[in-house]
């Protein structure tokens, strides 16, 4: 439990029902944190005390929180008026989050250390049977590298989203997310509560919180940790561009967007190194015709076409 | 098949039952006449327990038991397999693209390429294969996607997604079970700049891939319809799929034992 003494002492993860920290801290530290003297700090021997007794410890920050109002963001990203923010979240290393987007929202992920690996799902929130292809995703723009304007394309040949910005230029989309099996296999653990959670245990996670499961789950993306690959078909790992570096993309349909910040499975260091992962949403506008980017392909002005059909007729 | 029609004269086709039938419904291309056909045979020694043809343009889906060995047989040459697999006993455990690539660390499929589940463990593995490398990168055609690749007016012509869904719903499952595929005997090459495309072939008639099952898996193919790109050099043609139980006694499968219902009937079948 995080406690006034100790406001981020603890993992960032989920802990099990009895308090103890279930991730890599030693039986010291848990003896530590156990000792008498910080337990005597808390009086909770009545119902009102313990109602006191947790009223005190709100108000506190930690490295890794969602910002709420999203308008009280300490991050907001240059440019944008804070008034518009809808979503201004930091996820911790190993951790994750998911929301649903209005069409035309802009959303932004900060790398601010350079070991962020954000890794991502879309889906159209009104109707998640659609959701990110990245076979499409790869296939339809004939270009393999996310970067500025590359759309994510569903199965459906809609643009859920489009990349507007990208100042790292290190993504994947081939390699997807970590399992259980890799993780444990790489690092001895992969549990969501662990010292090195999977991708794919977290966007089951997330999933689950809109009704979803692992039907739902397809391929995903990554942003901030590059994979190239090489003339024989070798994923070279090329990392990332340094820290601060960003990625914004817009909403062209309502989404449900689920982001895990784990490691990208082809991370060579021994280590799971994972950052901090800063997330921010504002209310703007879906790509118009009048947008040079509308018909900057065939490919796109079609996928965009067929996006404003299904969105008129639904109202949106 | 052209890709308007601006008529209403019916056209002559073949039918499952080996009849014809004049129609003005656009429907796919029949392989031409005169099709350089190679039904092949089983890549690896054993009892054949499936021989089956999978028509141009046809979904089709079989379990392959752990342990038995599918050979498939592209008979016309470049004519794309889209295949997805699934665990038979727990079909929300399927193929997986990312996990395939990420476990193998390169991003083409050849002998020895584990194909692994969205969990990681091993579904099939290439044990042989006939051609320099295979596609899993590419995705599958749709009704939807072709109208971005190629236009409008291409939205009435069948894809594979249109197959997989057909075929997954024969086995319970439906849309949420779609996911990015295998494409045997097709070539999408990733270049420098991460450029990407279907592209030529490698392939040619009778040449084949054999996967093993590494559990009981369902598989389950669109014999790919596309009719935009040289996949399938603009000419549908069939697939022969042969399991064998390499355990058991005989010897390589020879002629087409049995026949899908829907199937045309080749008239140089071997």
């Amino acid at each position: 439990m995080t406690t006034a003494e100790e406001p981020t002492a603890t993992a960032p993860h989920d802990q099990d029902p009895t308090g103890q920290p279930s991730g890599d801290v030693t039986a010291q530290d848990v003896t530590g944190r156990l000792s008498a003297g910080v337990r005597d700090l808390h009086q909770t021997d009545s119902v009102r005390s313990a109602q006191d007794d947790a009223r005190a410890q709100g108000g506190q920050a930690s490295e890794w929180m969602p910002y709420l109002p999203a308008s009280g963001s300490p991050h907001c990203p240059p440019g944008v008026d804070p008034a518009t923010l809808v979503w201004a979240e930091t996820v911790a290393p190993g951790g994750y989050t998911h929301k649903v987007l209005a069409r035309g929202t802009r959303l932004r992920f900060d790398d601010p250390t350079g070991d962020a690996c954000a890794h991502l799902l879309l889906f159209n929130a009104l109707e998640p049977a659609e959701r990110i292809n990245v076979a499409d995703t790869q296939k339809i723009p004939w270009q393999a590298y996310l970067g500025e304007s590359h759309p994510l394309l569903s199965g459906d040949g809609r643009v859920l989203a489009v990349i507007t910005g990208d100042s790292s230029g290190r993504h994947d989309a081939f390699c997807g997310t970590t399992t259980d099996a890799w993780n444990e296999r790489k690092y001895g653990d992969a549990r969501p509560h662990g010292p090195s959670p999977s991708g794919r245990g977290l966007f089951l996670k997330a999933a689950a919180k809109h009704g979803l499961s692992r039907r739902d789950l397809p391929p995903s993306l990554s942003f901030f940790q590059g994979v190239r690959v090489e003339a024989d078909g070798a994923l070279a790992w090329r990392g990332s561009a340094g820290p601060g570096t960003h990625v914004e993309l817009v909403a062209e349909m309502p989404l449900l967007v689920l982001v895990a910040n784990v490691a990208h499975p082809l991370d060579p260091r021994p280590g799971y190194v994972v950052g901090p992962l800063r997330v921010h949403a504002w209310r703007s506008a879906a790509t118009g015709p009048d947008d040079p980017r509308f018909t900057a392909t065939p490919e796109l002005h079609r996928a965009y076409l067929n996006t404003v059909d299904y969105c008129e007729a639904r109202g949106l | 098949m052209a890709t308007t029609q601006t008529e209403s004269t019916p056209t002559t086709y073949p039918t499952a039952s080996g009849g014809t039938l004049a129609s003005t419904v656009p429907v796919g291309a029949v392989y031409a006449e005169g099709s350089p056909l190679h039904w092949g045979a089983s890549l690896v020694e054993g009892a054949v327990v499936l021989d089956e043809e999978v028509a141009p343009n046809a979904p089709w889906s079989a379990v392959v038991k752990e342990g038995h060995i599918l050979t498939i047989v592209d008979v016309g040459g470049n004519q794309s397999g889209d295949c997805l697999l699934y665990d038979a006993d727990d079909p929300e455990e399927r193929y997986s693209v990312p996990d395939t690539l990420a476990w193998q660390g390169n991003a083409y499929v050849r002998t020895g390429t584990v194909l692994r589940s969205n969990e990681g463990r091993p579904l099939m593995t290439v044990v042989a294969n006939e051609i320099d490398r295979q596609d899993t990168i590419g995705g599958a055609c749709g009704k939807e996607s072709n109208t971005l690749r190629y236009g409008h007016h291409v939205m009435f012509h069948h894809g594979c997604r249109e197959n997989f869904l057909a075929e997954a719903g024969r086995r319970g499952l439906g849309v949420r079970d779609i996911v990015s595929n295998l494409n045997w005997f097709m070539n999408v090459p990733v270049e420098a700049d991460g450029a990407l495309g279907i592209v030529d072939g490698m392939s040619a008639p009778g040449r084949r891939v054999a996967v093993r099952a590494e559990t009981d898996v369902l598989v389950m193919v669109s014999n790919c319809p596309q009719m935009n790109n040289p996949c399938n050099d603009f000419n549908p043609t069939p697939l022969r799929m042969i399991v064998v139980d390499p355990q058991g006694a005989g010897s390589p499968a020879s002629p087409v034992a049995g026949r899908l219902g829907s199937a045309t009937t080749p008239k140089d079948a071997a």
